[in-house]
């Protein structure tokens, strides 16, 4: 058989990019959190902030190490898999990805240096500094990053010469219409997905009855956090779609379910959509609620994925069912928001076991919810690499073959497998530890292995 | 006149590389000498002597390919293709040594020998590779309209795999000689005596490489040899000489900051040496810089960047190496 190298580049792409958004989800929520409680230990001096700080700094250190070697795999596959894609969007889409590097890499990775190993090299408020610039750091990334893939989801501010983009205005590019939107839910997806890690764990201890002191705390802050952005988050979510509705209504087609255009659109909410058939199986929906949300009016018209010829639609399933599970994701988010401000306002939050316990059965939803987003947002963009631009089949290495697209995909495979496992198992060990009780910060040099985790889990070992 | 900003460009990446060569090569180098050394105690000492700074040093890296992609995409999109085997071992090899840090040290017994291996072999895989990438680019890459077309092999040569083992030791040149600066007592002595093997091994290469690439490539003989030329560019090979002499001499009399230097300075003089040779290919053999560039606009937005955020990362860059200074002990301080 022959192996399709744009097919397996395509699967290699969605698997490392997955695997990477996992941990920069992590630690730009967990970095702007660090920074919060520097400062707050900077300012009030309570023990609490600097034991709660350590421990989440040894998390955030290692889901970093993770976020690094997984990005730098990212920046090297433009070239490698996808080459005519970078040749002829270069123009555009390379000082993107350069001011990322100037702004935001350097930066947080320089300043990760003095947060994880200088704490006793520098006085306090550099200390904190640091982490202010680490979480700035990772912030200025997200907004490069999220620039040039909305630019590839809604082009803007250029022009076609002999077939290679050119820019005619940066402010365009960079600010193309989608960017606002994409902006704004991805950064308070990774706050809210490193919210609900921290509640988790806050609540493990709650209910084992370990670390309580701190333990509340934490509970209270990614409560107070969550509910605010929540609420919110759904809010630019319906936002973002009706941008989507706009410019990529075939996405939003794909997203709701709907194959023929009509007026009084319902709501799809369960449905096996039929790509060879053209039609949903065992519907079931809302009816006039889909042209309600998308239109505002009861009977407003919204058009049906048959508007667009077969071999122009994304592929329904995936974006129909990923779009749901994010949606889900995000109606539980509010569900326990709600649920924990009650409780909070009654005084009960911190004993209701049956509330801690889905604290902690929270934890993956964030995550969840990231991934099923940018499925929904990149599947939902097929086959467009630059959204009726340039097809993704367009954009691959034509030197690449098939075997050698097969090697790269086994072989990041199974490096990713095993550093994860090795991640998480440590990840584990640092939350069974807990945030135990240091002597805080003198001044002096390091003599053991400096690492953010201190010293191993368990008794000395050399 | 107009300002000729391929040429910029050209400048900025070749100080990009330049730069990750040098401050990746000293912790790629002390990955590679780890398994040498005594105990698991020195092991730690080495690793904590780089550990506050190989991340800012990796990404010069990033800065080396996306910069290629700003002011080069023809380059960067044909040689990644052409180089994509080797590009993923140093890929691979680079995770396995980045996680190696935070791993290691939470681990213990067998799984901390395990991690110090992926942490060795991590560091030497990824040397080898780049010097395999440096080898295929010395000798070109075939390429039609905008693509490569050359076969998914044809990096391999002996060339390429001596420029391979010439770069690993090239950063154990400068992996011993930044233990020589940060440590001391037995690991120091230990890193005068290997430094010193590092360096012949280093000027072996060194030699090897340049008899070589001009019997490769007649262009490159009749750019070094040809009259007035040889005349110009022979203080070229001269200096590498008295620089390896005088790096030779700081290792004999102890001197503890002087080696670093002077391996920096050596590769400044082989990097020369290679630029002199493919000057003005971004895609040797034939596509030149000005071949290559990306739309003047782009470089011009570009170079506004670097002009006006470099001067802060170096600055910070040079704080946080001035906030971990000094010598990395392993009797005092805090536990
Ligand atoms: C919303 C945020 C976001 C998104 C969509 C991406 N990244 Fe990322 N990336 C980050 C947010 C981030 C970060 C938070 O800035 C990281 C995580 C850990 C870190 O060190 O920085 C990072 C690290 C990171 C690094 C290592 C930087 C270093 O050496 O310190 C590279 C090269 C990339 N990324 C490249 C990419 C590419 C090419 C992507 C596109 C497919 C991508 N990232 C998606
Ligand atoms: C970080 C979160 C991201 C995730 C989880 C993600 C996921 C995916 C997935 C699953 C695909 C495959 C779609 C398909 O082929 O059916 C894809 C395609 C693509 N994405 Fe993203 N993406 C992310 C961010 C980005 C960013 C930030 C960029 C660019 C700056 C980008 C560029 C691309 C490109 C070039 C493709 C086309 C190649 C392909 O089809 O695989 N992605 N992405
Ligand atoms: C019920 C509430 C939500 C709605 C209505 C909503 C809506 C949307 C829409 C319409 C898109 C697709 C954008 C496109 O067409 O390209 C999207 C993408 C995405 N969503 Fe949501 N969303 C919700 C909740 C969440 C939650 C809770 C999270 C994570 C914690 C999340 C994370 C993402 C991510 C990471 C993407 C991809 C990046 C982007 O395009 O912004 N969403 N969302």
């Amino acid at each position: 058989m022959e192996l399709d190298p744009v097919l397996l580049s395509r699967i290699q792409f969605g698997f490392v990019v997955a695997f990477h958004i996992l941990f920069p989800s992590l630690t730009i929520g967990i970095a702007a959190y660090i920074a919060v409680l520097e400062g707050l230990w900077l300012k009030t001096g309570r023990e609490k902030y600097f034991a709660i700080s350590r421990f989440w700094t040894k998390i955030f250190a290692v889901c970093f190490g993770m976020g690094v070697v997984s990005g730098i795999v990212m920046s090297y596959q433009f070239g490698t898999n996808w080459s005519r894609f970078s040749d002829t969007t270069a123009n555009v889409l390379g000082p993107l990805l350069g001011y990322e590097v100037l702004t935001a890499f350097f930066l947080e990775a320089t300043f990760l240096g003095i947060l994880l190993f200088g704490r006793h090299l520098v006085p306090r408020w550099v200390h904190f500094f640091s982490a202010l610039m680490v979480s700035f750091g990772t912030l200025f990334s997200s907004f490069w990053i999220l620039s040039a893939n909305s630019w590839m989801h809604t082009p803007a501010g250029y022009e076609l010469i002999d077939g290679t983009f050119h820019v005619t205005s940066w402010l365009e590019v960079i600010f193309n219409p989608s960017f606002p939107y994409r902006l704004t839910h991805m950064v308070m997806a990774t706050f809210l997905a490193a919210a609900f890690v921290i509640m988790g764990v806050a609540a493990l201890y709650l209910l084992q009855k370990r670390h309580e002191d701190n333990a509340r705390t934490m509970l209270s802050m990614g409560m107070g956090l969550v509910f605010l952005l929540a609420p919110a988050q759904v809010l630019i979510g319906d936002l973002h779609g009706l941008n989507t509705f706009e410019y990529q209504p075939v996405k939003v087609a794909a997203m709701e379910g709907h194959w023929e255009t009509q007026r009084g659109a319902p709501l799809i909410l369960f449905a096996l959509p039929d790509r060879e058939a053209e039609r949903n199986r065992f519907e079931v929906g809302i009816p006039k609620l889909g042209s309600l949300i998308l239109t505002h009016d009861l009977d407003g018209e919204v058009p049906g994925l048959k508007e667009w010829a077969a071999e122009d639609r994304p592929p329904v399933g995936i974006v129909f069912w990923s779009f749901r599970i994010m949606v889900a994701m995000g109606l539980l988010m509010v569900f326990v928001a709600v649920t924990g401000m009650v409780l909070r306002l009654r005084g009960r939050m911190f004993d209701r076991p049956w509330f801690l316990k889905i604290c902690v059965a929270m934890v993956p939803t964030g995550l969840i919810a990231i991934l099923a987003g940018w499925v929904t947002t990149e599947v939902g963009r097929q086959p467009w690499i630059v959204y009726e631009v340039m097809r993704t089949a367009e954009g691959a290495s034509p030197a690449v073959g098939g075997t050698e697209v097969l090697i790269s995909l086994v072989a990041f495979f199974v490096a990713y497998a095993i550093i994860f496992s090795a991640g998480i198992y440590y990840i584990v060990q640092l939350i069974r530890k807990g945030p135990v009780d240091e002597p805080p910060a003198t001044k002096g040099r390091p003599a053991r292995p400096l690492s953010a985790a201190g010293e191993p889990s368990g008794s000395a070992a050399e | 006149m107009t300002i000729d900003l391929p040429l910029i460009w050209a400048g900025i990446i070749a100080f990009a590389v330049f730069m990750y060569v040098l401050m990746d090569g000293f912790d790629l180098g002390v990955g590679i000498l780890f398994p040498f050394v005594r105990d698991e105690g020195e092991r730690d000492i080495m690793m904590n002597s780089v550990a506050p700074v190989w991340d800012g040093n990796e990404t010069w890296l990033v800065l080396g390919g996306g910069g290629l992609m700003v002011a080069f995409p023809l380059a960067y999109a044909t040689i990644l293709p052409a180089l994509y085997l080797p590009v993923l071992l140093m890929l691979i090899a680079l995770i396995f040594r980045g996680v190696a840090f935070e791993f290691r040290f939470k681990a213990e017994g067998r799984q901390k020998h395990a991690w110090s291996w992926s942490f060795h072999l991590g560091s030497v895989f990824a040397a080898f590779a780049q010097g395999v990438i440096l080898g295929s680019f010395i000798q070109g890459f075939t390429v039609e309209g905008r693509d490569f077309v050359g076969g998914p092999l044809d990096w391999l040569t002996p060339f390429a795999i001596l420029t391979g083992f010439g770069l690993i030791a090239g950063y154990a040149l400068l992996g011993t000689t930044w233990l020589v600066m940060k440590t001391e007592g037995g690991l120091q002595a230990w890193a005068y005596r290997n430094a010193e093997r590092a360096l012949l091994a280093v000027l072996g290469f060194i030699a090897i490489v340049s008899v070589w690439t001009p019997f490769m490539d007649p262009d490159i003989a009749a750019r070094w040899f040809a009259w007035p030329n040889i005349a110009v560019l022979s203080p070229v090979p001269i200096v590498t000489g008295l620089v390896a002499l005088g790096l030779f001499v700081a290792l004999r009399r102890r001197f503890e900051g002087y080696p670093f230097i002077g391996a920096i300075a050596l590769f400044g003089l082989s990097y020369l040496g290679i630029a002199i040779s493919l000057w003005p290919n971004v895609v040797p053999p034939d596509i030149s810089i000005w071949d290559a560039a990306s739309a003047p606009k782009t470089q011009a937005f570009m170079l506004f960047g670097v002009v006006a955020v470099t001067p802060f990362v170096l600055a910070y860059t040079a704080f946080s190496y001035w906030v971990f200074r000094g010598k990395v002990r392993g009797d005092t301080g805090y536990h």
